[in-house]
């Protein structure tokens, strides 16, 4: 085909103007902010400054373990969760599938403030429709709010309840590609369902569970709403902090914006590594 | 009855038995959320579990009116998010031809770039965002701040690129021999053909745009300029303030996205499987 230069860039260039001033020169302009002492008229170029603070700052580094923590248990449980909805969801055997579906894939919809506010008022302590059945099956309340352990729990339930779903629809378009005659084969050999699982079904959709690990990953990483709201600011006391709460607070309540791109760029290499792994897990067998 | 209907008989008890539970659980948030819109705020915080809606969401939306001005700040997230989900379609389908349909010098580095900074995490471009847009600018407070910013969003573009490059090329040069303009190739014989990939893709960008709050927080915070999850987030936290209030806010920012949600179940799940938005 010859080049058509001239016809293609009309189509692009709208679209490519907005790319490199809202997101290229961004990433660029943010790596070189975070060498700047942003705190003087004029900001000066200070390689140290930022990236040696956040070396030694407890604040980073309670916000890293908080985010760390919230990924490694958060990300597997949700997808194991979304892997079972997925499978269940499939199932010849469902009656009323419309209704299952619309139960786990309605919080997709659901904005993260509003599903903050109700998380917020079925935890509370005193009054909280949760405390308030496990008071009714005999169990003691628990105070969400006040103590690092539960806050963190529920920062994770709350994540896990609006994204399983997501995750699951995912799932779910990856076994519906799964030709049926590769089951057709497994039944006539008198291969168990369970066994076939963990056989054929994970093994083909280990590229799609991958693929949902991955951007369940890169989300949490930034996660900000939830324990901005929920758990009031990063409470109690900073044990729901995370990297995205930090960058918040540094950049634009102390306007600190060297500072928080550093933060910003910690963010980065984290999602930079995991992507690396996923390209390393996804190879082409040789 | 056999053996084998009879066990398959049994597992589809205990597939119901295992799942029905964990639906409720699933829906119980959305359906509280709805319960206490309609209490009022010395029911919510009273020491009775009561499960059922009551008569008060009204109530609950004048205090959310004398709280914040919510009405004016429903406003604004629509058309906001109308404005977006028109201006994002057109301009990631045209990229999205150009990459598809054409070969062009530097076709393979813009490909490389979109794809190779499409895991960055958004967290990146936020302070230079704000600060090119706050203090550069000086849009902060202003429409434009909240609509032209997230137009960057790329997905979009590889979503239609993959939409458009699945279509037979003959459909497009019969009317290229004869002598039909590009433009109008694009317009009037690509678009339409691409219907519902359109139709996921505005869905999935109107709802980001709907639910977005974080941009929004930074930019437009401002009580006249603030988007609906913006204005319901002030809130949450104060003292003084109508938690029934809240839920209706609540209740009016998630009920009309469940609804186009049910009816339009296809081509949301078509965007969010294709990986349209996150």
């Amino acid at each position: 085909m010859r080049t058509q230069n001239a016809t293609a860039y009309r189509f692009l260039t709208p679209y490519l103007l907005i790319f490199v001033v809202f997101w290229i020169w961004p990433i660029i302009s943010s790596f070189l902010i975070s060498f700047q002492a942003t705190r003087t008229v004029p900001w000066r170029f200070a390689p140290a400054f930022n990236w040696g603070r956040l070396i030694g700052d407890p604040a980073f580094y309670n916000a890293l373990k908080n985010t760390l923590l919230i990924l490694v248990i958060q990300v597997p449980v949700m997808i194991a969760l979304a892997i079972g909805m997925a499978v269940l969801l499939n199932s010849p055997l469902l009656k009323a599938r419309g209704l299952y579906r619309f139960a786990f894939f309605a919080p997709v919809v659901v904005g993260e403030v509003a599903y903050s506010a109700v998380f917020r008022l079925m935890f509370s302590l005193d009054f909280g429709i949760v405390n308030k059945l496990l008071n009714s099956i005999g169990l003691p309340k628990v105070d969400w709010f006040s103590n690092v352990t539960p806050a963190m729990a529920l920062i994770m339930i709350a994540v896990t309840w609006r994204w399983a779903g997501y995750n699951a629809i995912i799932i779910l378009a990856g076994l519906q590609s799964i030709p049926e005659d590769v089951y057709e084969a497994a039944t006539l050999d008198r291969v168990s369902k369970v066994k076939q699982f963990f056989h054929i079904t994970l093994p083909l959709l280990k590229p799609v569970i991958v693929f949902c690990a991955v951007l369940s990953i890169i989300g949490t990483m930034q996660l900000f709403t939830e324990p901005f709201l929920i758990t009031e600011r990063g409470g109690p006391g900073g044990g729901t902090e995370t990297l995205g709460l930090l960058l918040y607070r540094q950049g634009f309540r102390s306007l600190n914006f060297g500072y928080a791109s550093a933060v910003a760029y910690t963010m980065a290499g984290l999602a930079i590594a995991i992507t690396l792994v996923q390209l390393w897990l996804m190879r082409e067998p040789k | 009855m056999t053996s084998r209907s009879q066990a398959r008989l049994g597992r589809s008890i205990l597939l119901h038995l295992f799942l029905t539970p964990l639906a409720l659980i699933w829906l119980f948030p959305l359906w509280m959320m709805v319960v206490f819109s309609t209490m009022p705020d010395n029911g919510i915080f009273s020491p009775g579990i009561e499960l059922l809606p009551h008569d008060g969401f009204i109530d609950n939306f004048n205090n959310l009116q004398r709280d914040t001005n919510f009405v004016g700040a429903i406003g604004i997230s629509v058309s906001v998010a109308v404005t977006y989900t028109v201006l994002s379609v057109l301009l990631t389908s045209m990229a999205g031809w150009a990459l598809a349909r054409y070969e062009f010098h530097g076709k393979g580095a813009v490909v490389a770039i979109i794809f190779g900074t499409i895991t960055l995490p958004y967290a990146v471009v936020l302070i230079p965002q704000f600060i090119m847009v706050a203090r550069d600018f000086a849009l902060a407070n202003t429409w434009i701040a909240l609509i032209v910013p997230p137009l960057f969003n790329s997905l979009g573009v590889l979503f239609m690129r993959q939409a458009f490059s699945m279509m037979p090329a003959e459909l497009f040069d019969a009317a290229r021999v004869e002598g039909v303009k590009e433009w109008r190739i694009f317009l009037f014989v690509a678009l339409p053909l691409a219907r519902p990939m359109l139709a996921a893709l505005a869905i999935i960008l109107f709802l980001a745009s709907w639910n977005n709050y974080l941009w929004p927080l930074l930019i437009n915070s401002q009580p006249g300029a603030m988007t609906a999850p913006v204005a319901l987030g002030t809130l949450i936290g104060l003292t003084k303030v109508s938690w029934g209030g809240i839920m209706a806010g609540a209740v009016m920012l998630t009920v009309p996205m469940l609804i186009v949600f049910v009816l339009l179940q296809r081509h949301f799940i078509a965007g969010i499987a294709a990986g349209a938005v996150k």
